[in-house]
């Protein structure tokens, strides 16, 4: 038997013994700009096909709460920041190899794309609204005609968006249960399945209710895939990639994550699913509950993950 | 010039005096260190082996945590001294869960702090605080592109080894072993 003992005479706060720098505010954020991309994603999407008379929801409606969404995310985001009255810095510097950098701009250019994109809703929704000023009118019709352009845009910024809250913790490789690129793909899967289920639970119509329901369930086996691909990728890589995995295989992180992230969170939602698809009767909130609830839940339990693995020397 | 630091894990009796030397000259506040010791064992009693190591931040040559700073704060300075710039930083934190080494940390004033091989220091022709007080003289610095230096000649003519090489930093800090 080898015995191997380290001490050490550090012991930084929040660092040792075990990292623990992010606490709630980096996964409740990344849960946001996950639903929130996930919410734009299938709004451009279906207005490019021409079906936003037939998806009111998903199309009109559903992007109202992105700019409340990102926001809250943003007020988390900057409580996580302990220099906090340098934040501006964000916006003065441009750098593409950090993620960090790539969430900063996309969020600053997603933000007021969204507000325009639901400003050429809103007459829709309303019918009595008024803009009041003519000139706001206007720009507003102005924006009407470019619709097709915004929601190309307002796409590819959507999957950057719901891309970088994974990729953010995939690109440090210090921490190895994050460095695995299947993160990015995975947390964008997760933030269309909870928008999914948000629409189909929102909407009266009975096309756009089945239409999402099937979209959720779809979108919950791409998830379920990559999830098994993620641990065999792990299992498959270096000694410290498979004590990561071991800590959910056995380890701490097993119970809530096989429970409550792929069981209620993903597999029993898809089963209730697939029954509301065969008209049975299945109360319409439990399913979105659940599936909303794991969302959450996943980026806790990734994030915490991550930090308390590592390499060991 | 590319300075780097060689640490004698034979000469090393772990007394600390490069921990205490850092907090005073830098002023690292109350219950954080820039550097620290491990001892490592290995072995089982009566076999064992001793590894006494004085580690600080590696200075990487291929720094994570100056590629994931969206701001630029974390940067390479002369001689490839890896420096934050508090007033650029904004606690994100990113470079503290980029180290693999862990050896940044939050100062309580906000911004992130770490080793900097005391730069005051070298500017002026001085070696870092820690390297001047080892009693053991276990702590060489120097310029790795001078071959006449002394870290050069002790990596030429020493056995050594630099901490987690796999995980792609190319540090600048070795142990002579």
């Amino acid at each position: 038997m080898i015995e191997e003992i380290i001490t050490s005479g550090r012991m930084n706060p929040e660092i040792d013994p075990i990292l623990h720098v992010w606490g709630w505010e980096i996964p409740f954020y990344l849960f946001l700009g996950g639903i929130s991309a996930g919410i734009l994603i299938f709004s451009a999407y279906f207005t490019l096909r021409g079906r936003q008379d037939e998806l009111p929801v998903a199309v009109k409606w559903m992007p109202l709460a992105v700019p409340f969404l990102i926001g809250i995310g943003l007020i988390a985001l900057l409580m996580d920041l302990s220099h906090v009255l340098y934040f501006w810095q964000l916006f003065t510097n441009i750098r593409w190899e950090s993620p960090m950098s790539w969430g900063a701009w996309t969020l600053g250019i997603i933000m007021p794309l969204s507000i325009a994109w639901i400003a050429t809703w809103i007459e829709d929704i309303f019918p009595k609204w008024d803009w009041k000023f003519d000139e706001v009118k206007t720009a507003i019709d102005w924006l009407k005609d470019y619709r097709r352009y915004l929601a190309q845009i307002l796409i590819l910024l959507s999957v950057i968006l719901g891309m970088y809250t994974g990729i953010l913790l995939s690109a440090f490789n210090a921490r190895p249960f994050w460095n695995t690129s299947i993160l990015g793909p995975l947390f964008l899967t997760s933030g269309l399945s909870a928008s999914a289920a948000l629409v189909s639970f929102f909407s009266k119509s009975e096309v756009e209710k089945r239409l999402f329901t099937r979209i959720d369930i779809i979108l919950i086996g791409i998830e379920l895939f990559m999830i098994v691909h993620l641990f065999m990728g792990h299992l498959a890589g270096t000694q410290v990639h498979i004590q990561a995995a071991q800590m959910f295989l056995g380890g701490a992180f097993t119970v809530p994550f096989w429970v409550f992230v792929v069981g209620l969170g993903l597999l029993l939602p898809v089963v209730l699913e697939i029954l509301e698809l065969k008209h049975k009767f299945i109360p319409a909130i439990v399913p979105v509950v659940l599936i909303v609830a794991g969302n959450l839940m996943l980026r806790f339990i990734v994030v915490n993950a991550g930090q308390a693995s590592r390499w060991l020397y | 010039m590319r300075y780097a630091m060689a640490v004698d894990t034979l000469r090393c009796v772990g007394c600390s005096d490069c921990v205490v030397a850092c907090q005073t000259e830098n002023d690292v506040p109350i219950g954080h260190c820039r550097d620290w010791i491990v001892e490592k064992t290995t072995g089982t009693y009566p076999e064992l082996q001793l590894e006494i190591r004085s580690e600080r931040c590696n200075h990487c040559a291929n720094a994570p945590c100056v590629r994931t700073c969206p701001t630029e704060a974390s940067h390479y300075a002369e001689g490839g001294i890896v420096l934050v710039e508090e007033s650029e930083c904004i606690g994100c934190k990113a470079c503290i869960t980029s180290c693999p080494y862990d050896a940044r940390f939050i100062h309580p004033e906000g911004y992130v702090d770490k080793c900097t091989f005391c730069i005051h220091r070298v500017e002026k022709g001085q070696n870092p605080a820690c390297v001047s007080v080892c009693p053991t003289h276990a702590m060489i610095f120097g310029d790795l592109d001078d071959p006449n230096s002394d870290i050069s000649r002790a990596m030429a003519t020493r056995k050594w080894k630099s901490l987690i090489p796999e995980a792609g930093t190319d540090p600048k800090v070795f142990y002579l072993i």
